[in-house]
């Protein structure tokens, strides 16, 4: 008997949706091999990670609060992905909207003190989508290979947020961050931990579901995604695209990083780069691009984050929860294969084959 | 399981083959033999069965029932390996060369017993040996996405000498090639079958069938209907009929030619190749008429797919004008191409025609999204792409399960059918129709034809790039001959000759007649 991949005549439904399941429970399992070798029982470490994500009423705020930014960070890089474009800048994106709330949270003081969280808020998202618009044009004009262009723009933008936190808009007393944004200024919270970014991860959620699904420019995203030569053929633009997508990819991945600002951190400190924007791409990937199943995702993925803080109960270190999110994608990526190709077993018939 | 293994064992021997899709029984118990030196004509009209057929051969599907001897011994093919270890090779419908390899190592790719840094030497000088003894002309460093389709076609017929193969199987090999290049396909396979390999050959020319093939069989409907020695079929008329079940009438009904106005002007349009050399096109000018067919003839490769691209804004120009209803459209993008009313049906349906991961519903709305028929507000109205989808399969006869199905799932013939409902269905004047018959059942090809005609009497502008003389001569109005980018001569094509055309798609000039 021999086992063999046999291409699938067509994809199965079943399997796009069984492949996630089963990744993640896979993952789950090389975890605990994981931290079996660790000298820790695995059961017991989820159970306390399950517990330090949802064991109690703060703890849920806690996971509810990460999941905001990390679900607008994979609805930011699930766009460019639409279009094949390999966005995994968002992490840089993300930062440079706290700069651009930062800026004028600091700066803009002539401003009322009504207008100073919106229009925070949109120079953030503008700069966000300025830092994403860059690759996206250099590819669109010069195709320079985004996946350099948009790693490497991150490490500029946290250089530089690392140098107006440290240096250039550090507050008067201690010795790094900047002055807090004015309470005024702050998103307001609306169930302990819980603010009302929420409401914007999920109305865009909806809007995006909408625009990728229904409209005219998510046809196109779409067909340039599967077939850019035929796209262009029916008069679709592939540059005005490629920029277009960048520009609301990196301006929603402003969004995530302006909204955590705005109603947690309230300043520009280290931790800026939080790593939400590589998170985004784990997300993006898992939720098969659809926003909504990004919601589910982006909630695992938080309360992964959340619940590895019960490892250092454990005397794990907290970056076995960085471990975790990484053992979730092999699976995943491995699984893909079963929704175009499927597993069949042959009885050899050794006579059979010359 | 052996049989035992005579000179009269067939090679290969399919038995009581039934293979289902999702809503389609494309194979329905059906046997076939091959036997040692012979060519079998495999026919039937567009989604009959027969590429799924013959895929199952290869190993790209497995077959729900039924068997498959190959040389006399049960065989058990889960993988094109294993169809190429028993000897059989394919070249499909749709070439599966990977575009930006070279020629040397797209023939190796995928080859089991290599050494871990091929010897590329070796190898280009084994395909430059092949190449010669079969005189197919290829050169091993040059990139494929680079080659024209006959040339690539090349490519994948030396892909299979260069692996041994001794069964071949060919899926419309001559669709993409020129009368000139079919006549050399048919000489290498006269070379291969006298070195005792065998071919099963899938077409729709029947012309072909009665020239190359020693035995015909017909599919209908995923049936076997009947098989026969090539020499028992009297008419090509017969062979039409056992295909579609009726009679077909190969007359084409068309109404006088009253030229208009000028819709399609190309003044002196020159394109450069990209790293320099000979221009790609040279100074070509020509006008197109309303209510005119404007026919251009020549060998694949010649420039023909530039110009198409050039006029439609895919291609930029390097100098001359390109007026399209009287407005200069030079290097205009494809957008502003399409919103001047132009149509156009590209060469190569699979990389430029649709989004086979799309649905053919999707596909069938991808000219007509934008327009207030489709979509209003920028929001596209499923409702009325369900209605005009429908309405086109309906009007093409595309055969699929449903509009939803990928279009990557229809068989060859019906996706060159949803391109050209699109594009017929949403043509503003001017239609580009790059070699629109190809890979169609004779009946699908008259209608076509017939829809060009159409096009024309309702006093459109149609430009028809073919390679087929004889369609040429019975559609068009008026023929020019392009030869390595320029255009020889325009001629009325109820004053040419097949002779003439042959000898100026050769690159002889008028003087030297
Ligand atoms: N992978 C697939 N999944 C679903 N349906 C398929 C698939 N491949 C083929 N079919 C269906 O099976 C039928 C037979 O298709 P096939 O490609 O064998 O036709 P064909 O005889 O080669 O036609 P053509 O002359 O147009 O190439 C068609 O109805 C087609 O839609
Ligand atoms: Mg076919």
């Amino acid at each position: 008997m021999r086992l063999a991949l046999e291409k699938r005549d067509y994809r199965s439904t079943r399997m796009t949706v069984l492949v996630p399941i089963v990744s993640l429970l896979i993952s789950f399992l090389l975890g605990a091999v994981v931290l079996a070798i660790s000298n820790v029982n695995p059961l017991q470490t989820y159970g306390a990670m399950l517990k330090g994500a949802f064991g109690s009423q703060t703890k849920i705020q806690y996971t509810i609060a990460k999941t905001i930014p990390l679900l607008l960070c994979g609805l930011a890089v699930g766009i460019a992905f639409r279009l094949k474009f390999w966005n995994i800048g968002a992490e840089g994106q993300y930062v440079a909207g706290v700069i651009g709330i930062t800026w004028v949270m600091q700066f803009w003081t002539f401003l009322p003190n009504m207008l100073l969280l919106p229009v925070g808020m949109l120079i953030g998202v503008l700069c966000g989508a300025f830092w994403g618009g860059i690759p996206g044009a250099l590819k669109a004009q010069w195709s320079v290979d985004e996946t350099l262009t948009t790693l490497m723009m991150n490490y500029i933008i946290i250089g530089y947020a690392e140098y107006l936190y440290i240096n250039a808009w550090k507050a008067p007393r201690g010795n790094m961050g900047t002055v807090r944004y004015p309470e005024f200024a702050w998103l307001p919270r609306i169930w302990g931990r819980v603010h009302s970014g929420i409401y914007f991860a999920l109305i865009l959620v909806v809007i995006l579901w909408f625009v990728l699904y229904k409209t005219r420019w998510g046809f196109e995203l779409n067909m340039i995604g599967k077939n850019r030569r035929a796209a262009q053929c029916q008069g679709v633009s592939i540059k005005r695209n490629i920029i277009l997508a960048m520009l609301v990819s990196g301006g929603i991945a402003g969004l995530a990083g302006v909204i955590d600002s705005a109603a947690v951190t309230h300043q520009l400190t280290k931790g800026v780069n939080s790593g939400y924007g590589f998170t985004g791409i784990i997300i993006a990937w898992m939720s098969g691009l659809n926003p909504f199943v990004s919601i589910v995702v982006a909630l695992i993925m938080a309360a992964l984050e959340t619940g590895s803080d019960a490892l250092q109960l454990m005397k794990l270190p907290a970056a076995m929860g960085e471990v975790m999110q990484g053992l979730i994608l092999i699976p995943l990526l491995a699984g893909s294969i079963f929704t175009e190709y499927k597993l069949v077993t042959h009885t050899s018939h050794k006579e059979a084959t010359v | 399981m052996s049989e035992k293994n005579t000179d009269e064992t067939p090679v290969v021997r399919m038995v009581n083959i039934t293979k289902h899709f999702p809503g389609v029984l494309a194979n329905d118990s059906v046997d076939l033999t091959l036997h040692r030196g012979e060519v079998l004509a495999l026919l039937g009209e567009n989604g009959a069965g027969k590429s799924t057929l013959m895929n199952m051969l290869v190993g790209l599907y497995r077959p729900d029932s039924g068997e498959i001897y190959v040389k006399g011994k049960m065989a058990e093919i889960n993988s094109p390996q294993d169809s190429m270890a028993l000897g059989i090779g394919m070249i499909h419908q749709e070439f599966m060369l990977v575009g930006n390899m070279t020629v040397a190592e797209n023939i190796i790719l995928g080859m089991k017993d290599l050494p871990f840094v091929p010897p590329m030497a070796d190898i280009k000088a084994k395909i430059t040996e092949l190449s010669k003894r079969y005189g197919l002309q290829v050169y091993p460093d040059k990139v494929i996405q680079d080659l024209s389709v006959g040339e690539q076609q090349r490519v994948e017929i030396l892909k299979l000498l260069y692996r041994g193969a001794d069964i071949l199987i060919l899926d419309e090999p001559t669709a993409v090639l020129t009368p000139g290049e079919a006549r050399d396909l048919n000489e290498i396979l006269k070379k291969m079958l006298a070195e005792g390999k065998s071919a099963i050959f899938i077409t729709h020319k029947m012309d072909e069938v009665m020239e190359f093939s020693h035995t015909v069989q017909v599919l209908r409907r995923g049936k076997s209907v009947s098989s026969c020695p090539t020499n028992t079929i009297k008419r090509v008329q017969d062979l039409a009929n056992m295909m579609v079940g009726r009679d077909i009438l190969f007359s084409l009904d068309r109404g006088p030619y009253k030229p208009t106005d000028v819709m399609v002007e190309a003044r002196d349009i020159t394109v450069l190749p990209i790293g320099g050399g000979k221009p790609v096109l040279d100074k070509v000018s020509f006008s197109i008429r309303g209510g005119e067919i404007f026919g251009i003839a020549g060998v694949a490769g010649n420039g023909q797919q530039q110009l198409t691209e050039a006029l439609t804004g895919l291609l930029r120009v390097d100098s001359g004008t390109i007026l399209l209803n009287g407005k200069d459209m030079t290097n205009k993008t494809p957008l502003q191409v399409i919103k001047s009313g132009v149509s156009h049906i590209p060469a190569d349906r699979g990389r430029m025609g649709v989004v086979g991961d799309m649905s053919v519903g999707d596909n069938l709305s991808m000219k007509k999204y934008r327009t207030q028929e489709l979509s209003s507000h920028s929001v596209i109205n499923r409702s009325w792409v369900r209605k005009f989808a429908d309405h086109l399969i309906d009007v093409f006869t595309i055969k699929t399960p449903s509009q939803d199905t990928s279009v990557k799932f229809l068989s060859g013939g019906n996706i060159q059918k949803t391109i050209l409902a699109r594009e017929i269905d949403s043509c503003g004047g001017i239609l580009i129709a790059v070699y629109p018959s190809r890979g169609l059942d004779v009946g699908a090809t008259e209608a076509v034809r017939q829809n060009l005609i159409k096009q024309r009497d309702k006093g459109n502008a149609v430009l028809l790039v073919s390679e087929e003389l004889e369609e040429l001569l019975m559609v068009a109005d008026k023929i020019a001959v392009m030869f390595e980018g320029r255009i020889m001569d325009i001629v009325d094509a109820d004053k040419a000759s097949t002779e003439r055309l042959g000898m100026l798609m050769a690159g002889v000039e008028r003087e030297d007649v």
